[in-house]
């Protein structure tokens, strides 16, 4: 979709205004007997919200025309909380890819997610497409309760089909009851030093993590376990975080054998 | 302030176990991804610029007086293989033997009670900085130096590089290894006000999934 | 692939500081002799501790560091060879430099060893084998309390002539293999002289560690240093 003309929604005075599309969308899933309801369920700007199927006591959710934002300036955001034991799904119903847009000025694209006890999230969206010359900062902050369960994939692309990459940063913080347990940054594309030399990409375009956290790894922690023996197809490792949870980190040429990668390593139902 | 103490600290004759170790170098060289003096400079620049950095945060903010146990934390949090972690603790704890002995301190005796299996390496370098009457600028480029430095090394044992070319790397990494101290730096300023989320946490999915690699080889020459 | 490695720490017991030079235990308990051995490669060092370790392990406690240069073999060919329980035996990484491990930079040796000392409680002898190396190669005090030399008649008898640390300094020059000395032409009273001159009053063993009672030199030189470790100020 594109996004012509919408006015910030709420400006913030100290920003010097640059022309792009502020938009937050809110979800907020509540445990309701054996379902979980959606008493908040807010899309804004590019983001449209549908309901989809539950699944059992899980309610879906899924991001649609998501979006031919990001582009140059906007600042998006989503919140996502499941609240006291509710199960929630997200996903988006397309990649998301950052384009160049009418300024070279960044674009923001916040995720923040919040897992009360007992809650349950699976976060799963299509892949984001860095564009070349887009630019992008990216970031997913996660709280989860001590027994709350996560359920995450993201994977990346570098550019589109024989195209170099735009400008991508990406954060992902997670804390854990208040502590942090996972905390990584990334800078890809022109001007990001050594991001495609043999200590970062080397050549792999496509980058794909799983994290699970789930309070029972804390009793039986997985052995770290490496996946893919060919580099020219991609490699991945499974390993155990310093807390009740894996992560799997995955490298492929691109996004098709990335996913055999991951689904290799954790199938998602 | 005793700026000599840093050239005793980063010297990479100081006995602190870091001449066992490649930083993924040997892993990036059975591989075939680092072959020549030219791959091994861009080695070198993506991992200054991921694990140099974060290391360099660590430090400089463990000098600075933060709680070293919460950055222990955020070492943890910042090291998702655990062969890194292992190898980060291992470091630290023979860094922590040579830091004693050098500059008797209490607070390096208080971190070798509290962590007696050890602490992680970047951790122990910038508590030995403080110890030393070092500066978190100091500590911070210390660990971006030892961050390039010892894959060099390795290199030039692995590849029988010709030692000129690669201090040559080292030598044109300098500019880069300043910018990522002092990036560093800045960032454990903020660490008081915001907590170690302030640090820098920037990853090297590659250096991940090699150490995991080097850790199950059989024949190797480095422990890390 | 499983991939074994803790990355759990107890944090049961403290160990001691840089300084090792007092016979400080845990417990206020007398720590264990260390023995380093280098030399040559292939001299026979790894042939030397297992003998050693089978002659003495009825009367004394033992425990092993190897320090490999590439791959695992020398502590792969004791656990084979079941010379003792595989917790008393440790490997080293040195990173292409094994005079490195256990003169310059002793730390990671020696954090085998204490590691060793906190899992086993009593122990006796350290015996801690040096990856082959050069004639220059010694341990420092600060990880090995005396040091074993090893070289063999068939690297050439003119070996104990060239000197160099090894040969002249350590506490115990064994000159291995005696039994090729016929085949490859080895002039075994030459060679005791040189060593002689060589190193004044310290002791020379010639010796075929692999024959039997070829070891006994060695575990009676052992035997007396433990002796004289044990009746030492503390
Ligand atoms: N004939 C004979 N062979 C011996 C004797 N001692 C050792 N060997 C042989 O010499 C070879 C090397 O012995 P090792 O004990 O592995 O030598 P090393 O010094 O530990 O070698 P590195 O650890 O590789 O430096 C092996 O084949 C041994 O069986 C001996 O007394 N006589
Ligand atoms: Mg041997």
């Amino acid at each position: 979709m594109t996004l012509a003309a919408v006015p910030p929604s709420s400006p913030l005075p100290t920003v010097p205004t640059v022309p792009g599309v502020r938009a937050t969308a809110r979800i907020r899933a509540i445990r309701a007997g054996d379902t979980t309801v959606l008493p908040t369920l807010v899309g804004d700007g590019p983001f449209d919200l549908r309901r989809a199927r539950p699944h059992g006591s899980q309610a879906r959710v899924c991001i649609l025309a998501a979006m031919s934002a990001p582009l140059g300036g906007d600042r998006l955001r989503i919140d996502a909380t499941a609240k006291h034991g509710a199960d929630l799904h997200i996903t988006t119903a397309a990649a998301t890819i950052a384009l160049r847009g009418p300024t070279t000025a960044h674009a923001t694209y916040d995720v923040h997610l919040r897992l009360a006890e007992h809650a349950r999230l699976h976060w799963l969206p299509h892949p984001l497409i860095s564009a070349a010359r887009s630019n992008l900062r990216q970031s997913c902050t996660i709280d989860l309760a001590a027994t709350a369960r996560l359920v995450l994939r993201e994977e990346t692309v570098l550019g589109r089909a024989g195209e170099g990459p735009g400008r991508l940063s990406t954060r992902l913080t997670v804390r854990r009851d208040g502590r942090p347990l996972l905390e990584q940054q990334a800078t890809f594309g022109p001007g990001a030093p050594g991001w495609d030399g043999p200590a970062v990409l080397a050549d792999h375009r496509a980058i794909g993590q799983i994290l699970i956290v789930d309070p029972t790894l804390e009793h039986r922690p997985p052995h770290a376990r490496l996946l893919g023996d060919d580099p020219a197809t991609g490699q991945a490792v499974l390993t155990p975080l310093a807390g009740p949870a894996l992560l799997i980190t995955a490298l492929a040429p691109d996004t098709l054998r990335l996913r055999r990668l991951l689904d290799a390593a954790h199938p998602i139902g | 302030m005793n700026r000599a103490a840093l050239l005793v600290l980063a010297d990479g004759r100081f006995p602190a176990g870091g001449h066992a170790h490649s930083g993924g170098a040997e892993e990036a060289v059975t591989a075939g991804r680092v072959r020549d003096v030219a791959s091994l400079e861009a080695f070198c620049r993506g991992r200054l610029h991921t694990a140099g950095l974060v290391a360099a945060g660590l430090a400089a903010a463990a000098a600075a007086g933060y709680d070293p146990l919460l950055l222990e934390e955020a070492a943890d949090a910042r090291t998702a293989a655990p062969a890194l972690r292992y190898t980060s603790r291992r470091l630290g704890r023979q860094l922590l033997r040579a830091a004693r002995a050098a500059w008797p301190c209490a607070a390096l005796d208080a971190l070798a009670t509290a962590r007696p299996r050890g602490a992680h390496q970047p951790v122990v370098l910038g508590l030995a900085a403080r110890c030393a009457g070092l500066t978190p600028l100091d500590a911070a480029h210390a660990a971006t130096y030892e961050s390039i430095g010892g894959p060099v090394t390795a290199a030039v044992r692995l590849l029988r590089l010709d030692p000129f070319d690669a201090t040559a790397v080292l030598a044109r990494l300098a500019p880069d290894m300043d910018h990522v101290a002092a990036e560093a730096a800045d960032a454990a300023q903020r660490v008081q006000a915001d907590g170690p989320a302030a640090l820098p946490a920037a990853s090297a999915p590659l250096l991940d999934i090699t150490a995991e690699q080097h850790a199950v080889r059989g024949a190797r020459l480095f422990a890390s | 692939m499983h991939l074994h490695h803790s990355d759990t720490f107890p944090d049961s017991h403290v160990h001691g500081s840089g300084t090792s030079s007092a016979a400080e235990g845990s417990g206020g308990r007398r720590r264990a002799l260390r023995v380093g051995l280098g030399g040559p490669v292939g001299s026979g060092k790894t042939a030397t501790v297992a003998a050693l370790c089978r002659a003495l392990r009825e009367e004394l406690s033992i425990a092993v560091v190897t320090n490999d240069i590439y791959t695992r073999e020398d502590a792969e060919f004791l656990l084979r060879e079941a010379v003792l329980p595989a917790e008393r035996i440790t490997a080293v990484r040195t990173g292409a430099c094994p005079h490195t491990a256990i003169r310059d930079d002793i730390s990671a040796n020696l954090e085998a060893v204490e590691d060793l000392q906190d899992q086993l409680g009593t122990l006796d002898v350290i015996l801690i084998e040096s990856g082959g190396d050069n004639l220059t190669a010694t341990f420092s005090k600060g990880l090995a309390d005396a040091q074993i030399f090893v070289i063999d008649v068939a690297g050439g008898d003119d070996i104990p002539r060239k000197g160099g640390p090894g040969i002249t300094s350590s506490d115990l020059l064994v000159i291995n293999k005696t039994d090729l000395a016929p085949h490859v032409g080895a002039d075994l009273q030459a060679m005791a002289r040189d060593a002689e001159a060589q190193r004044g009053d310290l002791p020379t063993v010639l010796t075929a560690v692999k024959s039997p009672g070829g070891i006994s030199p060695v575990a009676d030189w052992i035997r007396e240093r433990l002796a004289a470790w044990t009746a030492g100020p503390a």
